[in-house]
């Protein structure tokens, strides 16, 4: 059965592709169908997912030497592209995952879309995106990636502008498009350089060429130019600004496709060729500086805004740049294990945020929240295991993984990017367990009439939850069944860094303090307030976001509507200009000839007798050769 | 040509010729006009006796200074205007036409003058007309029954031309 | 170009001179003046040049033949039969238009 499974892992993405096919064509009218053909399909996926994981373990020799195999996709001479499989521990997790939590949620949406309309349409998207990005996790070839790359694009447009009778959903699908397009364009570059140095663009193959390389400087570019891919897909700076507009989207797409899934697409890609940036360490430095810097930026203003889901949105591009982090100073182990652990905690908030959000009707601003825990329990208590793992509480998840990060990053010596993760992580807590306060505790909102969701909801929350809790144990420093099976390099056995364990423990735990004081101590929150008088400035730049947005659209009409208001100048006083000088040429040649034609015999008679003179003049004084010009036989 | 007589006549015959021609141009009156013709036509047909070429001279006569020059006194009649004189003899391209006949004139002149002509000094037989009634049925007897055709064509077609139509006839198919 | 002092002979050069100036005033008469039976009157006179200038050859270079002379014959034919029918032509403008003044007969240009 392993082997099987492990030889056909193709099925894993073909069977969503298919329940995606038989939806839009087939079953659209019947909900019910379309519902149990997405998520068997995704269900039968995690199983097939979980054989193919235990081949994996079995075979620890696949993380050097992965499984590949291939069929010829397109073949030109001077271009072959072989896609297909490529099984090594990396993929295999991501397979194990992706099914895992996309059958949560799956299953989570059949409750939360009950009533829609487009019920299984949404259905229909969900498999597409689930085929796409199993595609993408088990490709053996960049070109093959990449298609899947655009697939999960699509399906991410498609979900978020689900709500498509909203303008704000439009707009948000149409940014997240051209955002991740931009992109997606030195993606391409980059792709495009490496099949013209290397002729190849097959995951293994370019393993072995690319660490033997010497022209360093032109692989600096190709690798910037590669980068900008991840920028734009996992939202790092500066092309973050479409994921918090994604929650338009209903909130099971935010919970998929925005936090455990689609965004970190992005991580995968530069995991993947982790041996390219090693290659040119400044380019490491740059994916560590970004991603640094990301999660700093994202996590200060996460603590100003209201929404609930702009909150973990904004928590989800801070975490994804812990994960950039962790891969750009080298360590594979501890930005993917926070992948891991990331998706299960993201996800499982997210859910309880949709959760909370059909409760109140779609009503989603956290000051008009309060003590949802009394009439929603299960929602409460699993938000908070959530809100505990990404605190970094041990044991739970979030703990592990982000030490991990920061282990290796002052292991490696970047001081500076320790300091800012460190902080980051007081924010991280902070602005998590400020959300749960204002929204599960304190006075109820009269206007609220909550109630406890469905079980079909309720149910992936609890078993998310406990991912969340236990999800952390596999990368212990003590039982470190993560870091033998995916590392980047030589294996090296983790020690228990005991200063660094309880310092990561003390600022989570500061931070859910400060949390605490501010926001529940405090009933009337009048603390909070006046902190945000006197720092008013402060506030102001946090809650609009840095302006980044609004630096955008300035330089959108300034320079890009400027430019077409040239382009259109351009076009009428100079193209038109010429056409239109063309035909008053044409008029003027014509009035100017018309003077010959007098309809008078005299006159031409007159030009007649002046041709003969003409000819008589050029046949007397050229010669006889010049008779030939004039018809006559030379 | 050698004789005085000869020579003489020449230069008579053309200061007669090109001055009947330039006061025939520029006569107001169409009636001079025609006459100053007559004039120049026999002026040629002298020319004509005086090259030996006595049937053309005779036919020049015949044909040019008395018919053609009666017919374009009827046409002249024909066309009466009431005012004969007319305000304006000269259109308004003169200066132009002056310049490129005087040009034309200039340089057939010129290449005239200095070309050497084949000249053969055989002599003129002296029946011209028996000579010219021979060739004309023997070696140019296509062309001479064309010029037959042609003649009952241009007939029958002036009279088509100008003939009068008179008011509410049909009109012809 | 030789200049002869005293030509005593007349020779074709003479009559071709003669037939070229004759031809020089018709043609000039044809292109300047206003009444259509006036232009019909010089072409006449640029015809009678050319038959001139054919008689001139025939006697001076082919006596015998009379090749010159038998061309002018059919020249003054067809000149015969053109003034009829042109004349027939201008009478027939006249009795539509009225007018005679070449300078008004511009229906060449449609």
């Amino acid at each position: 059965m392993v082997d099987y499974f492990m030889y056909h892992a193709w099925l894993i993405p073909l069977l969503p592709a298919l329940a995606f096919g038989c939806i839009t064509l087939l079953t659209k009218q019947w909900k019910w169908l379309s519902a149990t053909l997405s998520v068997g399909a995704m269900v039968s996926g995690f199983v097939m997912a979980s054989f193919v994981m235990a081949g994996v373990l079995q075979h620890p020799e696949l993380a050097e030497h992965p499984l590949v195999y291939t069929l010829t996709w397109l073949s030109m001479p001077g271009f072959t592209v072989n896609a297909g499989i490529q099984l090594d521990p990396l993929s295999a997790m991501m397979l194990f995952m992706v099914t895992l939590v996309a059958s949560l949620i799956q299953i989570y949406s059949i409750g939360y879309m009950q009533g829609e309309k487009g019920f299984s349409v949404f259905f229909s998207y969900m498999s597409l995106f689930g085929a796409s990005m199993l595609l993408l996790v088990s490709s053996a070839n960049l070109l093959e990636l990449f298609v899947a790359w655009e697939g999960v694009g699509v399906c991410s447009y498609l979900l978020i502008g689900f709500y498509n009778h909203k303008i704000s959903a439009r707009e948000a699908a149409k940014k997240a498009f051209i955002t991740t397009r931009i992109g997606d364009t030195g993606l391409l570059l980059g792709l495009l350089a490496l099949q013209l140095i290397f002729g190849t663009l097959s995951i293994s193959e370019l393993a072995q060429k690319i660490p033997q390389y010497q022209n360093i400087p032109l692989l600096i570019t190709v690798a910037v130019l590669f980068f900008l891919g991840p920028i734009g897909k996992s939202g790092q700076f500066p092309l973050h600004v479409w994921l918090p507009d994604a929650m338009e989207g209903p909130t099971p797409v935010s919970a998929l496709i925005h936090a455990a899934t689609m965004v970190v697409a992005g991580v995968y890609l530069v995991g993947r060729v982790l041996f390219m940036f090693a290659t040119v360490p400044p380019v490491m430095e740059l994916v560590a500086w970004v991603g640094g810097f990301t999660a700093i930026f994202a996590a200060s203003i996460a603590i100003t805004q209201r929404d609930m889901k702009r909150i973990l949105a904004y928590s989800t591009v801070s975490q994804i740049g812990y994960m950039m982090l962790g891969l750009g100073v080298g360590s594979l182990t501890s930005g993917f294990f926070h992948l891991w652990t990331h998706a299960f905690f993201k996800a499982l908030m997210f859910l309880g945020a949709g959760s909370v959000l059909l409760a109140l009707h779609h009503k989603g601003d956290v000051w008009q929240m309060g003590g949802l825990i009394k009439k929603m329990p299960v929602t409460a208590i699993t938000f908070m295991a959530g809100g505990l793992a990404i605190a970094g509480i041990p044991p739970f998840a979030g703990f592990w993984s982000k030490g991990d990060i920061l282990d290796a990053t002052l292991a490696t010596g970047h001081v500076a990017l320790f300091v800012i993760g460190a902080f980051t992580a007081f924010l991280t807590a902070f602005y998590i367990w400020r959300l749960i306060f204002l929204a599960f505790f304190g006075p109820e909102n009269p206007e609220n009439h909550p109630q406890e969701s469905p079980a079909v909801m309720t149910v992936p929350l609890v078993i998310l939850a406990a991912l969340a809790t236990v999800g952390g144990l596999v990368g212990t420093p003590w039982w470190d069944l993560w870091g033998r099976f995916i590392h980047f390099g030589a294996y090296e056995a983790p020690v228990a860094n005991w200063p660094l364990m309880i310092g990561d423990f003390l600022l989570g735990a500061i931070g859910i303090f400060a949390a605490y004081m501010f926001y529940c101590r405090d009933r009337e929150k009048v603390q909070i307030r006046e902190l945000q008088r006197r720092f008013s400035g402060l506030y102001n730049l946090l809650y609009h976001k840095y302006y980044v947005d609004e630096i955008y659209m300035w330089f959108n009409h300034t320079m890009v509507d400027g430019v077409a208001r040239l382009m259109y100048l351009f076009d009428i006083y100079v193209v038109d200009g010429i056409v239109n000088g063309l035909g008053a040429t044409a008029i003027a040649a014509g009035a100017g000839l018309r003077v010959f034609q007098t309809g008078r015999l005299q006159n031409y008679a007159l030009v007649f007798f002046l041709g003969v003179l003409a000819v008589a003049v050029l046949l007397a004084f050229t010669g006889p050769q010049a008779a030939w010009l004039v018809g006559g036989v030379r | 040509m050698s004789s005085v007589f000869q020579i003489g006549a020449f230069w008579l015959i053309s200061l007669v010729i090109i001055f009947a021609a330039i006061l025939m141009v520029s006569s107001r009156q169409l009636v001079h006009m025609v006459l100053w013709m007559a004039v120049c036509f026999l002026g040629v047909a002298a020319m004509y006796f005086l090259l030996d070429a006595d049937y053309l001279g005779l036919v020049q006569i015949m044909v040019y200074a008395g018919a053609v020059s009666i017919m374009m006194i009827f046409g002249v009649m024909l066309t009466q205007r009431p005012d004969i004189r007319e305000s304006l003899l000269f259109n308004s391209q003169l200066k132009l036409a002056v310049l490129v006949v005087l040009l034309l004139l200039v340089l057939t002149g010129g290449l005239t003058y200095q070309a050497t002509w084949l000249q053969t000094g055989q002599a003129v037989p002296p029946n011209t007309i028996e000579h010219i009634g021979t060739l004309l049925l023997s070696r140019y007897v296509i062309p001479f029954e064309v010029a037959a055709v042609l003649l009952l064509v241009a007939l029958v077609g002036a009279i088509v031309i100008a003939k009068e139509v008179k008011p509410g006839a049909r009109s012809r198919d | 170009m030789p200049v002869p002092a005293i030509n005593l002979t007349v020779g074709p050069t003479n009559f071709v001179l003669l037939s070229a100036v004759l031809f020089a005033i018709g043609l000039f008469g044809a292109l300047t003046r206003k009444n259509a039976i006036a232009v019909l009157m010089c072409i006449e006179l640029m015809l009678n040049a050319v038959n001139l200038n054919l008689v001139a050859f025939s006697r001076f270079v082919t006596p015998q033949l009379f090749t010159g002379q038998i061309f002018t014959i059919f020249v003054i034919t067809v000149a015969a039969a053109e003034v009829g029918v042109g004349l027939a032509i201008i009478i027939n403008i006249y009795r539509h238009r009225l007018s005679v003044d070449l300078d008004d007969f511009d229906w060449l240009k449609w």
